[in-house]
C-alpha cells in the first residue's frame, strides 16, 4: 500500500538538497557582502577624488609641522608625519606598559583584600570595586585631569612629598637617576648578580631533590641581586645619583616630570582596570575549591605553601585570561587620551595628522592594523597559555 | 566510658560553636594507639566537624584535644607537628587537579618532611603500589575514576607516614563497585596496625574492624559499644531508629542489585 | 560500654564568641597582622571621607541661582557649589531639546518607567514573596494618570493604549477571535503583518490629511499594538509587555521624539543632548546590538564556510580596535563611502558605530551561552522534527541567553559607559553639555561638580542595573522553573 502523498516526495530537488542549499545561501550572503564593500569603494574613491586628496602613502614622508608635547625619540616640527606615526606609537605603548603594571599589581591588592577575613577591610575593597567599575572611564580621565591635576597650584605652590616628590599644574616631578661614566661597573655587576641568584636557585634545587635539605634560594639570590650592585656602586665612587627636582625661579630643574596628560591617563586607566582586575583575582581564588586548602593543611602544609603550590596555580588558570584581555582593553582604552590631549596614536596620528592630511581611509586603517597587531599578540599568547596549563579531564 | 591503655587521641569536654549554634556538646573520646574506632550518626549530627577538630581544621572554643602527647592549639609548631601525625582522608578526595597523581602523593614528603626527590618518589611508588595502582602515576587526578582517586588520597597520606588516619565518609561518593576497592585497602590498612577514626555507615567494614563504634546525635554522643552489641542491640532509642533506616535502606540495595 | 540517656541542652557560646565583642575579635581584631589592617583602613576612611564629605554635604551651596550664591567675598568657596548644576540641570537632562517640547520626553520617559517598572517590580516581588503581582498594576495606573494630568488627553491616551494593552490583551486573546488561524503560524505571521500594517497606513492617511503629528504617532502604535494583539493569544500579560517594550515603544518614541507633524514640531536630532541622548543611544544601542550579535554568534558556528568566515573575521576585527576608532570611522568615513549628496546625520553615524561595535562583543558573549548547552539538546531537538531555526529560537537561545545574563548585563554596561565617547564626535551628551558648561566664562572653576555629578549619575544607573541583573540570574537558576 503507498500513500500517494509519499509517493510524490522527491528523490532530489535543489530546493530541499542541504548542499545545494548551503551553496545558494553563501553565495547570497558573500554577493551581498562584497556588493556593499564594493559600493562603499566606488564612492569613496569618487569622494576623494571630487575633494582633490591624492590616495597613498606618500604622506608619510611630508613634513609634519606641528608640535609634540611629549615624545620618546626625537621630534621637532620638521619632522616627518612618519616620525609622528612613530611617537605616538611609543605613546600610546608607554602609557599602556606604565598603567598595565601599576593596574595589575593594585588589582591583586584589592582583589585580596577583598577577600581577607577583615570585614572593615574586605568592604573598603568592594566599596572601591563598585565605585571604580560603575562610572565611566572617560569620566574618570576628565576627572584626574580637569577636575584634580589642572586647578594644582603652580611650581612655586607644589604639594610636595618629603621634598623629593612633586605635584603641581606642570605635573608629577619625581626623582629620577642620572648615568655617569663608570656606571658600567654597576650594570656588570647587577647582570653577574642575576646570574648568580639563577645559579644559586639552581644549585638549591638540585641539592633538595638529592638530599631533601632546603636552602632559602629566592631570599639570597634576592639579597644578591640587591647587594652585589650596591657594593659595586661603593667601589666605583657612586657613578649613578639621584637628579632630585629642585625650584629654579618658575619652574623645576632636574628629576623627572612627568606632565599632568601623562599623570592622569595613567591614574585614570590603572585605576580603573585595577577594579576590574580585583574582580577577577577574587573570582578566580574563590573558583579554588575549599576541600584543596583543607586537603593542603591535612598534609601538613602552612598557610604559605599551600598558597603557593596548591591555591596559586589552581587560581593563575583562571585569572589569567580574564587578566590578559583586561591588559587588552586597557590598551584599546588608552586612545581616550585624545580627550586630554595626551599625544597617543590615536591622538596625534588619527587625529591631528587625519586633520591636516584628509587622507582618512589610510590613517584610520593603519591605526586600526596597530591596535589589531597588538590584540593578535596578546590573544596568541592566551592560546599558548591555556594550551600549556588544560588541565587534563577524563 | 572506656579508656585505652594507651591513648594517641584525648578528646576532654569539647564544646564548638558556629555562631549560635551548639554543634559539639561536651565531647569525651579517648582513642588508643593502634585502636580502630568507627563514628556513625544522623546527617548533621557533628561527625564531621568533630573529627575536622582532632587536626585543627576547625578550631574548638572550650574543652582540650591532645594528639600524641601534644595540646592543640593556636600555636602554629603544635599545629603543624599534630598535622604531620594524622593523615585525613575526604569524601570528595581533594587531590590537587593541578598535579599528577606522584606530585600529589611527593608533595609534602618534600616539602613538610623535606625528603629528597628520589626518595621521595620511591616511597609514593611503594604506596602506589600498596593501594594497587602504581601504573596511573603520571596521569592527573581528572583522569581517574573515583575509586582510583580516593584510593591516590590514601596513598598520599600513606606518604607521610603518620600515625592516624581520620576518614570522613571516604566512599560516600561512591559507586558500589568502587565502594569495595577502596574498602578493601582500608581493611588492609587496618590489619597493619594504623590508628584510625572512621566516620563511615558501611556496617559491613564497621564490624568487621573496628574495635568500638561511636554513635553522635545532635552534636553529642549518645552511645559507645563494640560493633557486635551496638549492631544487635542498640541501648539508646535514637540509635535503634537510626539503624533501622540505614538497614532498610541498606536491604534495598541489596534486593536492586543481587550479588 | 557507655550509653547517654539524657540529652544535654544547647548552650550559648562563650561571651568572648558571641555579641559585638565576639563578632569585633573575629572579623577586625583576630590576629596582630588584622588589627593593623583594620587600623589602617580606619585611618584611610578617616583621611578621605570627612574632607569629602564636607566639602560634598556641609559646606556644600544648594541656594540661590547665580555664581555669587556660592562664592564667599573673598577667595574660594570651601564647598561644593550644586548651583551650578541646578541651573543647568534642564541642559544635562534634555539638551538643546526646546523647553516647550520637553514634555515629549517626559512622557516617553513615564511610559518607560511605568513599563519598565512594572517588569521590575514584578520581579522583585516575587523574588521577595513569592506574589504580589496586583500591586504591579499600580504603575500602568499612576503612568496613565500622570500623563494625563501633566500633558492633555492625547497623551494620555497614547499611555493608556499603551500601558493598559498588555493586560487586556492576555485576557482577551484577540488573536483566535480574530484570524482562527492558530494552526498555521507562517501565514498567521503574514495575516498579522499585513492587517497591521494596512490598518496603521489607513490611519496615518486620515490623521496625516488632518495635519495631525501626535495622532500619526497614535497610529504607528495602533499598527503595532494590532500586530502583537494577532499574536498575543496563549501569552502572558508580561511577556505581552515585554514584547511591546521591544516592538511598539521604540516606535512611539521614534514619532514622538523626533516629531515632524504639525501640531508636534520636528527637533532636529542635533538638538539631542544630555542624559537623554545617553540613554537613547545605550537603548537603540542595545536593542540593536543583542539581535545583531545573536545572528553573528550563530554565523559564527554555522557549518558554512563563507558565513562563519564573515562572522569571525568581523567580530575579531571589531574587538581588535577601540571603539574610539570605531567612531571615527563611523564619522570621518561612513560619509565618504556615500554617493555625494546621501547625508547621514550625527547622530546616526554615532549609533551605527556603537551598534556595530557592541554587536562583536554581544556575539563572543551569546556564543558562550550556546557553548554550554549540552549536544543532546540540539539533538533532541532535531529528532522533534525541528528545523534549524527553530531549534534555534524554541530550543537553544531560550536557553543559553539565559545562561548568559551576567555576561549580557556587562556588556550593556559597558556599552552604556561608552554611550560618554560620543562627545568625542562631538555630540552633546552629558558630558558634552558639562564640557560647555564648564567653558562659561561666568562660571569657571566648578570642575569638581560638574564630573562629580556626572559620575553619581552614571553610578547610580549602572550599579542599580548590576544589582537588578544579579537578582534576574538568581530567579532564573536553572531548575527554579
Ligand atoms: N561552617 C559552618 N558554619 C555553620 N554551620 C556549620 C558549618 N559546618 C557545619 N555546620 C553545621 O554543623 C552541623 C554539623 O555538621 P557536620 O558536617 O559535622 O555534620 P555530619 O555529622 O558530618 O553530617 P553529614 O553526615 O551530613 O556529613 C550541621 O548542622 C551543619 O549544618
Ligand atoms: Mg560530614
Amino acid at each position: 500500500m503507498t500513500d500517494p502523498a509519499r509517493a510524490r516526495l522527491p528523490q532530489r530537488s535543489l530546493l530541499t538538497d542541504p548542499v545545494v542549499r548551503a551553496v545558494i545561501i553563501q553565495i547570497a550572503v558573500f554577493a551581498l557582502v562584497a556588493g556593499v564593500l564594493a559600493f562603499a569603494a566606488v564612492n569613496t574613491a569618487e569622494n576623494l577624488k571630487r575633494a582633490g586628496i591624492a590616495s597613498g602613502f606618500g604622506f608619510f614622508n611630508q613634513v609634519a609641522g606641528f608640535d609634540v608635547s611629549q615624545s620618546l625619540v626625537e621630534y621637532s616640527r620638521a619632522s616627518t608625519y612618519g616620525r609622528v606615526f612613530l611617537v605616538g606609537l611609543l605613546n600610546t605603548l608607554l602609557v599602556s606598559s606604565v598603567s598595565i603594571v601599576v593596574a595589575t599589581v593594585l588589582g591583586f591588592a584589592v582583589g585580596l583584600l577583598r577577600l581577607s577575613g577583615n570585614w572593615l577591610v574586605s568592604r573598603m575593597a568592594a566599596v572601591y570595586v563598585e565605585i571604580l567599575r560603575n562610572v565611566p572611564l572617560l569620566l574618570q580621565i576628565l576627572f584626574w585631569y580637569i577636575a584634580i591635576l589642572n586647578p594644582l597650584p603652580g611650581p612655586r605652590q607644589a604639594m610636595s612629598l618629603f621634598d623629593t616628590i612633586f605635584l603641581c599644574n606642570r605635573g608629577l616631578i619625581i626623582p629620577w637617576p642620572v648615568f655617569l661614566p663608570g656606571s658600567w661597573l654597576v650594570l656588570v655587576a647587577f647582570l653577574l648578580a642575576l646570574a648568580g641568584g639563577a645559579g644559586l636557585v639552581l644549585w638549591a634545587r638540585r641539592r633538595q631533590r638529592l638530599t631533601g635539605k632546603r636552602f632559602p634560594a629566592y631570599v639570597s639570590s634576592l639579597g644578591l641581586i640587591i647587594l652585589l650592585p650596591l657594593v659595586a656602586l661603593a667601589a666605583a665612587g657612586f657613578p649613578i645619583r639621584w637628579d632630585l627636582p629642585e625650584l629654579s625661579g618658575f619652574n623645576f630643574a632636574g628629576g623627572l616630570t612627568l606632565q599632568p596628560e601623562f599623570t592622569a591617563l595613567v591614574l585614570a586607566l590603572s585605576l580603573y582596570t585595577a577594579a576590574f582586575i580585583a574582580e577577577n583575582v577574587r573570582a578566580g581564588i574563590e573558583a579554588v575549591d575549599k576541600g584543596q586548602i583543607e586537603a593542603a593543611h591535612s598534609l601538613g602544609l602552612r598557610p604559605a605553601p599551600t598558597m603557593r603550590l596548591v591555591v596559586v596555580p589552581q587560581a593563575l588558570r583562571v585569572i589569567i585570561p580574564p587578566l590578559t584581555s583586561q591588559h587588552l582593553t586597557l590598551v584599546k582604552n588608552s586612545s581616550l587620551a585624545v580627550v586630554i590631549g595626551y599625544p597617543d596614536l590615536v591622538s596625534v596620528f588619527a587625529g591631528t595628522t587625519l586633520n591636516q592630511t584628509g587622507q582618512a581611509v589610510e590613517i584610520i586603517a593603519i591605526t586600526m592594523l596597530v591596535y589589531l597587531t597588538i590584540s593578535l599578540a596578546i590573544s596568541l599568547f592566551m592560546n599558548w597559555y591555556n594550551a600549556r596549563v588544560a588541565i587534563l579531564e577524563r | 566510658m572506656a579508656i585505652p591503655d594507651d591513648p594517641i587521641i584525648r578528646i576532654r569536654h569539647v564544646n564548638k560553636w558556629y555562631g549560635q549554634f551548639h554543634v559539639l556538646k561536651d565531647i569525651n573520646l579517648t582513642v588508643g594507639r593502634g585502636e580502630r574506632v568507627v563514628i556513625c550518626g544522623p546527617s548533621g549530627s557533628g561527625k564531621s566537624t568533630l573529627i575536622r577538630c582532632v587536626n585543627r581544621l576547625e578550631t574548638h572554643q572550650k574543652g582540650t584535644i591532645s594528639v600524641d602527647g601534644i595540646e592543640l592549639t593556636d600555636d602554629l609548631k603544635r599545629i603543624d607537628r599534630v598535622r604531620r601525625e594524622v593523615g585525613m582522608l575526604f569524601q570528595n578526595f581533594n587531590l590537587f587537579p593541578h598535579l599528577t597523581v606522584m606530585e600529589n602523593c611527593i608533595l609534602a614528603p618534600v616539602w613538610v618532611r623535606r625528603m629528597p626527590l628520589l626518595e621521595a618518589r620511591e616511597l609514593a611508588m611503594q604506596y602506589l603500589t600498596r593501594v594497587r595502582i602504581p601504573d596511573q602515576a603520571d596521569k592527573y587526578p581528572g583522569q581517574l575514576s573515583g575509586g582510583q582517586q580516593q584510593r591516590v588520597a590514601i596513598a598520599r597520606c600513606l606518604c607521610m607516614s603518620p600515625k592516624i588516619m581520620l576518614f570522613d565518609e571516604p566512599t560516600s561518593a561512591l559507586d558500589p563497585e568502587m565502594i569495595k576497592e577502596v574498602l578493601d585497602v582500608m581493611v588492609d590498612l587496618a590489619g597493619s596496625g594504623m590508628t584510625m577514626v572512621c566516620v563511615t555507615h558501611e556496617m559491613g567494614f564497621a564490624r568487621e574492624v573496628a574495635d568500638r563504634v561511636i554513635f553522635m546525635d545532635g552534636g553529642e554522643i549518645l552511645e559507645e559499644n563494640t560493633p557486635e552489641a551496638f549492631f544487635s542491640a542498640p541501648q539508646s532509642e535514637r540509635a535503634r531508629l537510626f539503624l533501622g533506616q540505614i538497614l532498610s535502606h541498606a536491604q534495598m540495595g541489596a534486593r536492586t542489585n543481587p550479588d | 560500654m557507655y550509653v547517654k540517656r539524657e540529652r544535654s541542652p544547647s548552650l550559648p557560646p562563650p561571651r568572648s564568641e558571641a555579641g559585638v565583642v565576639g563578632w569585633l575579635r573575629a572579623n577586625l581584631f583576630s590576629s596582630w597582622p588584622n588589627a593593623l589592617m583594620t587600623l589602617a583602613g580606619l585611618a584611610l576612611l578617616l583621611y578621605s571621607l570627612p574632607p569629602f564629605l564636607k566639602w560634598a554635604v556641609i559646606d556644600a551651596n544648594w541656594l540661590g541661582d547665580s555664581r555669587e550664591g556660592c562664592l564667599p567675598p573673598l577667595g574660594d568657596a570651601a564647598g561644593a557649589c550644586w548651583v551650578f548644576i541646578k541651573v543647568r540641570l534642564g541642559l544635562l537632562m534634555y539638551g538643546f531639546y526646546p523647553e516647550a517640547e520637553r514634555w515629549r520626553i517626559d512622557l516617553a520617559g513615564i511610559l518607560l518607567a511605568a513599563a519598565g517598572g512594572q517588569l521590575v517590580a514584578g520581579s522583585l516581588l516575587r523574588a521577595a514573596t513569592g506574589r504580589g503581582r496586583r500591586l504591579t498594576g499600580l504603575f500602568p495606573l499612576a503612568g496613565v494618570l500622570l500623563s494625563l494630568a501633566l500633558f492633555g488627553i492625547l497623551p494620555g491616551l497614547v499611555a493608556c493604549a499603551y500601558l493598559a494593552a498588555p493586560d487586556i490583551l492576555a485576557r482577551a486573546r484577540p488573536g483566535r477571535l480574530l484570524l482562527g488561524l492558530a494552526h498555521r503560524p507562517q501565514l498567521h505571521l503574514a495575516a498579522r503583518l499585513g492587517l497591521a500594517a494596512g490598518a496603521g497606513a489607513a490611519l496615518a492617511l486620515g490623521f496625516g490629511a488632518a495635519g495631525q503629528g501626535l495622532a500619526v504617532a497614535l497610529s504607528l502604535l495602533a499598527a503595532s499594538l494590532i500586530f502583537i494583539a494577532l499574536g498575543a493569544y496563549g501569552q502572558s500579560a508580561a511577556s505581552v509587555r515585554f514584547s511591546l517594550l521591544l516592538g511598539v515603544y521604540p516606535v512611539i518614541c521614534y514619532a514622538l521624539l523626533l516629531g515632524g507633524g504639525l501640531d508636534l514640531p520636528l527637533v532636529d536630532t542635533d538638538n539631542w543632548g544630555g542624559l537623554f541622548l545617553t540613554l537613547v543611544i545605550a537603548g537603540v544601542g542595545i536593542a540593536t546590538s543583542l539581535p545583531v550579535g545573536i545572528l553573528l554568534a550563530l554565523g559564527r558556528r554555522s557549518r558554512m564556510p563563507v558565513i562563519k568566515a564573515l562572522s569571525v573575521s568581523f567580530i575579531e576585527f571589531i574587538r581588535g580596535v577601540p571603539l574610539i576608532s570605531v567612531l571615527f570611522m563611523a564619522s570621518v568615513m561612513l560619509p565618504l563611502t556615500l554617493p555625494a549628496g546621501m547625508h547621514v546625520n550625527k547622530l546616526l553615524r554615532a549609533l551605527v558605530g556603537v551598534s556595530l561595535f557592541y554587536s562583536a562583543y554581544m556575539a563572543e558573549v551569546v556564543r558562550g551561552g550556546l557553548q554550554a548547552i549540552p549536544r543532546g539538546q540540539y539533538e533532541a531537538a532535531e529528532a522533534l522534527g525541528l528545523r534549524y531555526w527553530r531549534v534555534m529560537r524554541l530550543v537553544i537561545l531560550p536557553q543559553a541567553l539565559r545562561l548568559v545574563i551576567p555576561g549580557i548585563t556587562n556588556t550593556f554596561l559597558g556599552l552604556l559607559k561608552d554611550t560618554t565617547l560620543v562627545a568625542v564626535i562631538n555630540l552633546m551628551d552629558i558630558l558634552g553639555i558639562l564640557k560647555s558648561a564648564l567653558a562659561d566664562t561666568r562660571w569657571l572653576g566648578f570642575t569638581k561638580e560638574a564630573y562629580v555629578f556626572a559620575g553619581v549619575v552614571f553610578w547610580v544607573i549602572c550599579f542599580g542595573l548590576s544589582r537588578y541583573s544579579m537578582l534576574l540570574e538568581k530567579r532564573l537558576k536553572p531548575g527554579r522553573n
